[in-house]
């Protein structure tokens, strides 16, 4: 079927709608998981009331927004304002359809998938910078760009990450990086068996926990989200968006966070693939269908152990400032992952063996972790009550904490005197 | 053109304009069952409360531009890496050679941004 023809673009044209509805409901049950997680790390019950345990709640919530006017500042840019959302969700979904859930199971692979979602996934970042331009508001202006700046610093390390991945398997289709591939060159033969037995993780530990934190930045998650932190920016560039809308913006989020999730795990965790094939385990021959139904639950097991892990994130951690985030990831993330790249490149080129991967990486993620750790140390030590104290002795005096005030009028006073 | 290539892009345009419809029937829907009340007060942009000013939109600090253009190098230099990956195994020694040198042209680029303070948000 290499020609093209119109029963392919009906196939084609159900199953993408297939493929959306069924992204929304994994989105549904992504909000559901992730309320219900927060809740219970901060010892709340979390939604409870609408079905059992809460499970209709993201359904509520959808007739909600739904229902919800639609709201736009007069002077914002109608057409532009309108189109924003689009932008955002349209290239959050288009990578989805080379993404392959089971063997055999996607919907239109790509020989250039590894570019593919790499190059699409970026095209959201247009979307973004719309909303915050044309909603003619200060804090969505300053998230728009924000979520700019912020996501083209993180691309850099997830590309650099998948060319790692690229030059291992010796393909850019996603499919080998799961079930293997391999290239004959003059004498040599490249195996590359997948990884079913031996998770990339295990191979490139450095760049797993790039990845990791690139990905969780590019979806600007906490502690990555500056571009619409709520005590900074207010809401960033989704500040003016109302009722359906906002609801395709908070689409798109979920879109890519479950798309991050994913290639985390084809990229580094196995994807599909059971430590060892369904048939051993179950001892029995399989049929096609139920091999793929085995290998989806298996991708999806996995995916949403990451995505748990990404609200767990959400739950623990504060928020970076902007010149944190920019420093950690030009200053940590990029150098690392082009000696990741460089190190798959040596390693490959003079054949070593694939252990000396880990055995050196391991090393140099920990030195790095300690150092940066180190830094921001002494960042830490002359902070403003440091530099008070400093001040103070300087002075003369030997008060190393001011007292409290007994009084307003004397803490007013006190205030008036410096 | 390799096999099936305009069969594999306009699989691509499908499911662009399949995501187009299925966005627009979501605001279709919101607009039928929606009210439509529009006043004055809903048509001001938000800004903590008090009335926005004339000028609405904010000035920009000009580090953002400085990123933007290191990103566009980068993204440039990845272009030119993918083709690298898969090809210089096959390829004699010398691509291989000549790749480690335009990395470390790059990364020296980035030193000397870092030495320049560029990377550093202040």
């Amino acid at each position: 079927m290499n020609e093209f023809n119109w029963t392919f673009v009906a196939i084609a044209v159900l199953g993408l709608f297939g493929l959306f509805s069924f992204l929304a409901t994994v989105v549904l049950s992504l909000t559901w998981y992730e309320r219900k997680m927060l809740a219970r790390i901060q010892m709340r019950v979390g939604p409870s009331r609408v079905g059992p345990h809460g499970l209709l709640q993201p359904v509520a919530d959808v007739f909600k927004l739904m229902a919800k006017e639609d709201v736009r500042p007069d002077v914002s840019s109608k057409s532009l304002f309108w189109i924003a959302p689009v932008l955002v969700l349209v290239p959050a979904f288009l990578v989805w359809i080379t993404i392959p859930f089971a063997d055999g199971l996607v919907v239109q692979p790509q020989d250039l998938g590894l570019l593919y979602v790499v190059a699409i996934s970026t095209l959201g970042i247009v979307g973004l910078l719309l909303a915050g331009y044309t909603s003619a508001s200060k804090y969505s202006v300053l998230g728009g760009i924000r979520a700019a700046a912020q996501l083209v610093s993180y691309e850099i390390p997830i590309i650099v990450v998948v060319l790692a991945i690229a030059i291992l398997v010796q393909s850019l289709d996603l499919r080998d990086v799961i079930t293997g591939n391999e290239v004959v060159i003059g004498e040599r033969v490249i195996t590359f068996n997948g990884q079913g037995a031996i998770p990339f993780a295990a191979i490139m530990p450095l760049g797993a926990v790039i990845f990791l934190i690139a990905g969780l930045a590019e979806l600007g998650r906490t502690p990555f989200d500056i571009h619409h932190a709520e005590s900074e920016v207010v809401g960033g560039p989704f500040l003016e968006y109302s009722g359906a809308h906002w609801a395709v913006f908070f689409l798109a989020e979920y879109f890519n966070t479950f798309v991050i999730a994913a290639l985390t795990v084809l990229l580094f965790f196995g994807g599909w693939s059971w430590p060892s094939p369904p048939e051993s385990i179950f001892g029995t021959a399989l049929e096609e269908w139920q091999t793929d139904a085995l290998g989806v639950a298996w991708f999806l097991f996995k995916t949403y152990l990451v995505i748990g892990l990404f609200f767990w994130f959400r739950g623990t951690y504060p928020r970076l400032r902007i010149d944190q985030l920019m420093a950690f990831g030009w200053q940590i993330l990029i150098p690392l992952s082009f000696v990741n790249l460089i190190l798959m490149a040596i390693v490959m080129f003079y054949e070593w063996p694939l252990w000396a991967m880990p055995a050196i990486s391991v090393p140099l993620l920990a030195a790095t972790a300690y150092l940066a750790a180190r830094r921001n140390d002494r960042k830490v030590n002359t902070g403003s009550v440091t530099l008070y104290r400093r001040q103070k002795r300087a002075d003369g005096g030997n008060e190393l904490v001011p007292p409290a005030a007994a009084t307003y009028e004397e803490a007013g006073a006190r205030g008036a005197g410096n | 053109m390799p096999e099936g290539f305009d069969m594999k892009w306009a699989a691509v345009a499908i499911a662009a304009s399949v995501g187009v419809v299925a966005i627009l029937g979501m605001f279709m829907t919101s607009w039928m069952i929606s009210p439509k009340r529009p006043s004055a007060q809903k048509g001001i942009a938000y800004e903590s409360g008090i009335p926005p000013r004339e000028y609405r939109w904010s000035q920009i600090n000009i580090r953002y531009y400085i990123f933007g253009l290191l990103f566009l190098i980068f993204d440039v230099e990845a272009v030119f890496l993918f083709p690298w990956t898969v090809t210089f195994l096959k390829s004699p020694a010398i691509v291989f050679y000549e790749m480690l040198v335009f990395l470390g042209i790059l990364l020296f680029g980035l030193l000397f941004a870092w030495r320049k303070g560029a990377l550093d948000w202040r």
